[in-house]
């Protein structure tokens, strides 16, 4: 049986390699700075909905974020110990947590790709497959 | 708006001043964009939050800038690093830990940053302009230099605080701009009692309640029945801006962008008044503590921001010379660990059991001893907001008097409240 794609264009906040991975949609807006363990990837805030799950590899949709001045440091952190999600949707740019992807780059690595979606559009992309282009375009499949 | 960068940014990024000013152009360009910044400023100075390690990837981009020739191009003075360069205390860093920590802090200083290592930078001869633009990071840094110096920044973080400092310049957005400094939200005072305003413990009391009343907006604080001093403004300042995400406050009739309720919120009517009761303090103050009854401290802090040189003249009137029986820990920077060298004062402050400690603070590096379920009691509000989730420590908040009486006695000791 064919799996049902639809198509979606998302902006790009910060071009990066293109991404095929399963979606992981946080219900909750989060802090990087101690809410994501920058040596395991797995979200640590005890509070968090969905504290105890990996965020390594997976298109992480977020549908907000606390501001932390050190939430880039916590990205660039999680980049350079390949512990990075495969991309970062966001449903508002956050360019204190860009800047981990901004330095990254510059520091000379392969980057996951931040784009901007309105959150309605990916409440329902938990746990399917995603893949996301160089121009931004989306492709998701039912699982 | 699309950004616009002038003919010299264009080439700086591109490199024609090397490879490091050029990193630092592109981050600051890069943000702006994001940011919807249509240009870029140039800026006054900075004051850099970065050196603080929270893992290796931090102390390997210091690295590739001073490998890149990078140096600031403006004044640059440091905030706190992980490691006490003074020898006043000790850490409990791991080997590897401590020596990224102390790579990354080299690494800032042959970026031409000035070794200040403190928080409170504005009490260490760095005060920039009225009106002048400049780069600042660290919380209360940031909330002290636009609402009680007049200068104008936004909440630089890590990275990009050195950036905006390599390039001299910032984006153009937020709190550099006029119309975004005006006051919404008026936060009344004049229903509490000048006794409780003119107390030590009042400020950072108001400044937790107003950080979680306004969250990021600009407000403005109304009918103090007292003048506060400098002291009072940190306190408060660094209380809101870790409660809350606040960048600028006012108070009218104080600080320097209201000199009246109207000009404040520049002729137009507030969005919100909170009108502040008594009540409205005591729960905020039993908020700062997270332990009740306890029949032991096991240490006492102060010093977040860093302790001016009065404040530890009224440390020394409260402890007259008496021995402490749990460990004091007084956070402090160079501009002041001099002074108290020059007198000899440092000394005596140890011979009572007070800990010395400088270029850094106890929520920000592992310096009280671990020891599950242990108290800390602190008079500053920032302290009380990140001990117990940065040190493991309950917390008990009281002024400075009841912190020094709770150290000589190794137990709670509070006086008879003024509110």
């Amino acid at each position: 049986m064919m799996a049902a794609k639809t198509a979606l264009q998302a902006s790009i906040l910060v071009p990066g390699a293109p991404a095929c991975a399963e979606a992981l949609v946080l219900t909750a807006p989060i802090s990087f700075w101690g809410g994501v363990n920058p040596q395991t990837g797995l979200i640590a805030d005890v509070r968090h909905p969905e504290h105890g799950v990996s965020i390594r590899g997976r298109i992480l949709c977020l549908p907000g974020t606390i501001g932390s001045s050190s939430a880039a440091a916590v990205l660039l952190e999680l980049v350079h110990a390949g512990l990075a999600p495969a991309a970062i949707i966001l449903h508002e740019p956050d360019a204190i947590l860009l800047l981990g992807l901004i330095v990254a780059r510059e520091m000379g690595h392969e980057v996951p790709p931040a784009l901007q979606l309105d959150k309605a559009e990916f409440a329902g992309f938990e746990g399917r497959m995603l893949s996301i282009d160089a121009d931004g375009r989306m492709m998701t499949e039912a699982v | 708006m699309a950004l616009t960068l002038i003919d010299e940014e264009r080439a700086i990024a591109s490199g024609s001043m090397g490879e490091g000013a050029a990193m630092a152009m592109r981050i600051v360009a890069e943000t702006a964009r994001l940011m919807g910044a249509p240009r870029l400023l140039p800026i006054a100075s900075a004051h850099i939050d970065g050196a603080l390690y929270h893992g290796d990837s931090g102390t390997l981009f210091a690295e590739k800038l001073v490998e890149g020739g990078a140096s600031v191009r403006v004044r640059a003075t440091l905030n706190v690093g992980s490691i006490d360069l003074t020898g006043c205390s000790k850490n409990r860093l791991g080997n590897h830990e401590r020596g990224m920590a102390r790579r990354m802090m080299d690494a800032y200083r042959r970026l031409g940053c000035e070794p200040s290592w403190t928080c409170a930078p504005y009490q260490a001869g760095h005060r920039p302009a009225k009106g002048s633009d400049v780069a600042w990071g660290e919380s209360n840094a940031v909330v002290f230099c636009n609402s009680v110096l007049g200068a104008r920044t936004n909440r630089y973080g890590d990275f990009l605080d050195i950036a905006c400092a390599i390039a001299g310049r910032a984006p153009d957005y937020g709190l550099h701009r006029a119309e975004n400094r005006r006051a919404r939200i008026v936060f009344d005072i004049s229903g509490i009692n000048h006794a409780f305003l003119a107390s030590e413990v009042a400020w950072p009391i108001l400044g937790n309640l107003y950080g979680r009343s306004v969250g990021d907006a600009v407000g403005v604080v109304a009918g103090a029945a007292v003048h506060p001093d400098e002291d009072m403004l940190k306190a408060f300042g660094a209380a809101s801006a870790s409660s809350g995400a606040v960048g600028l406050f006012h108070v009218a009739g104080v600080t320097p962008e209201a000199p009246d309720l109207a000009t404040a919120l520049h002729g137009c009517e507030p969005e919100a008044i909170i009108h502040v009761t008594r009540d409205m303090l005591e729960e905020t103050r039993r908020r700062l503590s997270t332990v009740g009854d306890v029949s032991a401290i096991d240490a006492v802090a102060i010093g977040s921001p860093h302790l001016s040189i009065a404040e530890f003249d009224r440390l020394e009137t409260l402890i007259a010379g008496r021995h402490l029986r749990v460990p004091l820990y007084a956070c402090t920077g160079r501009h002041v660990l001099n002074v108290l060298e020059e007198g000899g004062r440092r000394r005596k402050l140890e011979d009572c059991g007070v800990i010395i400690v400088a270029d850094t603070c106890v929520v920000v590096t592992p310096i009280l001893p671990e020891k599950p379920g242990a108290v800390l009691m602190t008079n500053s509000g920032k302290f009380a907001h990140y001990a117990p989730g940065n040190t493991g420590y309950g917390v008990i908040y009281g002024s400075l008097a009841e912190c020094m009486e709770s150290a000589a006695a190794g137990r709670p000791v509070f006086m008879k409240a003024a509110a």
